[in-house]
């Protein structure tokens, strides 16, 4: 045999296994060269692959096993000796690098695996996301249906229209069964079913107030499960096979409108809540999710909200009807109060015009009548009539004026007069009378009244008459005392009279006068109803005085006018009574105390004719010239004091004296002392009265004396009516020392 | 017929009596028995008053009575009280010039210088002289409201 080289197989040369192992060795080779090829291509399709390099030794490795199997194709036959060199390199490198691949693959083979576990994480975050967005979605479609059933139930006011729309969205929105809606009754006891949504027009079934579960719900702002069984959920009739579906309660605030404070959010305290009911479908096995519970919370309270706002409305729009008709009415009455009052008063001035005119005509004929020759009863017949024509005539003035007090047409005639005059003339005018019922009327006038005052003094003088009269009418007996003065502050105040409020000012004061008389009095209980037109008290006494009842009512009206108050009190029947005004007054311009020349108002020129009412002392101790002066003074309307001595001229005189006339020339009594004493007595000069000196002679003795004491005039002897008047009037202007001759 | 001639009479009557009073009045004042004051007095006279004058007058006579006896008793004493003298006369002519009577007044006056001087026998005369004045006067007054008496009651009122 040849020394060949060759390798004797290990196998024996079995012909169909050696080619099977053939083949199988051709095919592995061949996979072994495709797989790294394809590696390579599918790796550079792809752009990240951070192992290249591992790559590259899986390639080696792989390209190696197949080299190995192939060069295995040569040694199943008889090979030479290179071949088996060459096939053990090759199995010699393929262990190695598939040993170092191994021992590599070690480190990598986690990495590999934590990028799939990152991988994985990944995936998972995005099917969580996917499933949120899909969350997010159905809350956002919920809030739609929210907004949406909001905006339905708030786009009507009517109530019924907004229940049932609630109920209708809620239905579509939620997919329910059933919603039913139930009110609590008029008694508040019990819960009446009021609105479903299947049902058309639900029976009235009621359930009382105060079931458990019903507690439960009112509770609770929240929406509550409640059992399909309870008899607020068993609306419809299952049948037994059906599972009902879950059923969801929540309550619905009624808030009334006093339930809104200003600046406060009305707290829910009311205890009035309806019942809103909602079932899902049975047999669906669906559940009541949270954002479900959500949206019928919020849906109730805005029901809650809109069914008020709905009720608010109401109530308004039917206090504006109400308004309206009133209005109308309102309007209507006083249209027919005009007419009347239009009606009544051309009636009166029509009435007046006719009746005054006879009136005027009889009044004067039966003047002229008096004054010529009448047999005394004719006389006396005649001034009866005048009397009750001029009674009559009253009357109808006194109607007249009453009905033009109260349109507010009268307006008062302001001018500068004398006050002092204004009472001395009614308490002439009163005396007489008095007199006949021997009554005593006493004037009090205050030294601090002004002489003169700005007012109406016509109606003034009406009043007093009005008062004083009526205190001679219902006096039989005893006396009647008037005082006048100017009401200070305090006395102001002291009166039943809540809503007067006199304010002091410079130019005006008030003047406060009270006639008080002892006669039959008043019962207290009548007193209020004494300044009412035609109202008379009927007591027997009374019913014989007299008077139309229109007196006080006038005289009211007149102090009123004057900004004043009028009242009248009395302790009871037969115990007298008391009359009491106050008017306001403006001071006159005060010429008076000033060296001025004469105002205007004060008829510089004339001479006063008459001094009625002023009360004056004479002095003198001559009996005769006393008289005749005395009688002077009288024709001139004074009210005479007379004396002959010194100290019964302090002893009487007052400050209502307003003239002294003391003789001067008595010889052995010093005339002049009584001035002295009379400036001492009164040291302020408003109080003093003024002092003339009556004489036989003006010599210079006389004058100097006169100066000496503080005399203001001297009238020469005989004293005559002329020289008494003009010295009267200058006085009254001004004092200032002259001479009257 | 005869009831207006009787009318007529009376008329005529009561126009004389009117006449008559007038002239009288006019005479008083002429011969200075009276005066301006007296005027004054007698327009003092109305309803309230109806007797003032009357009454003054009957006053002064009263009065000057009084004091022409009590003047007439004092100058008779040995020591004259010439002030109490002094004083009753002026209270005299202050009663006469209060009522006018003019003469009487003046008869005062003169009295008192008489006094003032302190002369007794001019006093003396002086008074006998008031007196006579005053006598006059008066008796002048009563004749005057006699006639006014009757005039009034002749049924019309007296003139003025």
């Amino acid at each position: 045999m040849l020394a060949c080289n060759c390798i004797e197989p290990q196998w024996p040369a079995d012909e169909l296994l050696m080619k099977y192992q053939y083949i199988s060795d051709f095919f592995i080779a061949l996979a072994y060269f495709s797989i790294p090829l394809e590696l390579i291509y599918f790796v550079k399709k792809s752009a990240v692959f951070p192992y290249r390099w591992v790559l590259v030794q899986f390639g080696a490795f792989i390209v190696l096993c197949g080299a190995t199997h192939l060069i295995n194709l040569w040694t199943f036959s008889m090979h030479s000796r290179t071949v088996a060199i060459v096939m053990t390199t090759a199995k010699v490198l393929t262990a190695v690098v598939s040993c170092a691949t191994a021992l590599m693959l070690v480190h990598i083979i986690p990495d590999l695996l934590s990028v799939k576990t990152r991988e994985l994480f990944l995936k998972n975050k995005a099917a969580e996301l996917d499933r949120e967005m899909g969350l997010i979605r159905t809350q956002e479609e919920t809030g739609r249906h929210v907004r949406m059933l909001t905006h339905e139930i708030r786009s009507t006011l009517d109530r019924h229209t907004i229940l049932k729309t609630t109920l209708v969205e809620l239905g579509r929105t939620l997919a329910l069964e059933e919603c039913a809606l139930w009110m609590p009754t008029r008694t508040g006891l019990e819960l009446q079913l009021s609105y479903t949504l299947r049902q058309q027009n639900p029976v009235g079934y009621t359930v009382p107030m105060h079931l458990p579960v019903i507690n439960q719900v009112f509770s609770s702002n929240r929406a509550v499960k409640i059992s399909p069984n309870s008899p607020v959920a068993r609306l419809r009739q299952l049948a037994g096979r059906h599972i009902p579906g879950e059923v969801v309660a929540v309550r619905v605030p009624l808030l009334h409108l006093s339930n809104f404070q200003i600046n406060d959010w009305p707290e829910l305290s009311t205890k009035r809540y309806a019942l809103m009911v909602l079932m899902l479908p049975s047999d669906s096995a669906r559940q009541w999710h949270v954002h479900e519970l959500e949206l019928v919370e919020v849906v109730a309270d805005q029901v809650a909200v809109a069914l008020s706002h709905a009720a608010i409305l109401e109530e308004s729009m039917r206090a504006r009807d109400l308004l309206m008709e009133q209005n109308i009415a309102l309007d209507l009455a006083r249209r027919e109060a005009e007419t009347a009052i239009r009606a009544r008063n051309d009636f009166l001035a029509v009435m007046n015009h006719e009746m005054r005119t006879p009136m005027h005509a009889i009044i004067a004929l039966s003047s002229l009548l008096q004054e010529t020759e009448l047999t005394p009863e004719q006389r006396l017949m005649v001034e009866t009539i005048l009397r009750s024509s001029n009674l009559l005539a009253t009357l109808v003035n006194d109607v007249l004026d009453l009905s033009r007090l109260e349109d507010g047409s009268l307006q008062l005639e302001i001018a500068t007069f004398n006050l002092h005059s204004v009472f001395r003339e009614v308490h002439n005018m009163i005396k007489p009378v008095a007199s006949i019922k021997r009554l005593s009327v006493t004037l009090n006038i205050a030294a601090d009244l002004p002489m003169y005052a700005i007012g109406d003094e016509k109606r003034l003088m009406q009043t007093i008459l009005n008062v004083v009269g009526n205190a001679v009418k219902f006096s039989k007996e005893g006396s009647i005392s008037i005082t006048a003065f100017v009401a200070k502050s305090e006395s102001l105040r002291d009166f039943q009279a809540p809503d007067f409020f006199p304010v002091q000012s410079d130019n005006h004061f008030y003047l406060r006068v009270q006639v008080k008389d002892s006669g039959s009095g008043i019962n207290p209980q009548d007193i209020p109803k004494l300044f009412t037109k035609f109202a008379q008290t009927q007591t027997l006494a009374t019913r014989n005085s007299g008077g139309s009842g229109l007196g006080l009512a006038i005289c009211k009206r007149f102090v009123n006018l004057m900004e004043g108050h009028i009242w009248i009190e009395s302790e009871g029947l037969g115990k007298g009574c008391t009359a009491t005004f106050i008017v306001k007054l403006r001071f006159p311009e005060r010429s008076n105390e000033s060296k001025l020349p004469f105002g205007p108002k004060l008829q510089a020129n004339h001479v006063q004719t008459n001094f009625p009412g002023l009360k004056v002392l004479v002095m003198d101790d001559n009996g005769v010239s006393r008289s005749v002066t005395k009688g002077l003074l009288a024709h001139l309307g004074c009210d005479v004091t007379a004396v002959s001595l010194i100290d019964e001229s302090l002893h009487v005189i007052s400050q209502e004296h307003k003239v002294v006339f003391m003789d001067v020339s008595m010889p052995g009594i010093d005339g002049y002392e009584l001035a002295v004493r009379i400036h001492e007595k009164f040291t302020k000069r408003h109080e003093r009265p003024a002092l003339v000196a009556l004489t036989g002679s003006i010599d210079k003795i006389t004058k100097e004396n006169c100066m000496r004491v503080g005399v203001d005039g001297v009238i020469l002897k005989p004293v005559s009516v002329d020289k008494i008047r003009s010295v009267l009037s200058e006085l009254l202007e001004h004092r200032v020392l002259f001479e009257a001759m | 017929m005869d009831l207006e001639k009787l009318e007529n009479d009376a008329i005529d009557g009561v126009a004389q009596l009117q006449k008559q009073l007038v002239d009288y009045s006019a005479s008083l004042f002429e011969e200075a028995f009276l005066d301006e004051q007296f005027n004054q007095l007698q327009q003092l006279q109305d309803e309230n008053n109806p007797d003032f004058v009357v009454e003054v007058v009957s006053l002064f006579f009263q009065d000057a009575e009084r004091l022409v006896n009590e003047l007439a008793k004092a100058l008779d004493q040995q020591c004259v009280n010439y002030k109490f003298v002094d004083k009753s006369v002026h209270q005299l002519k202050g009663s006469s010039s209060s009522i006018g009577a003019q003469r009487v007044q003046r008869a005062c006056i003169a009295f008192r210088n008489f006094s003032e001087e302190q002369n007794v026998e001019g006093c003396v005369k002086c008074l006998q002289q008031v007196k006579h004045e005053y006598l006059l006067v008066k008796n002048k007054l009563e004749n005057l409201f006699e006639l006014q008496r009757q005039v009034v009651a002749a049924g019309s009122s007296l003139p003025r």
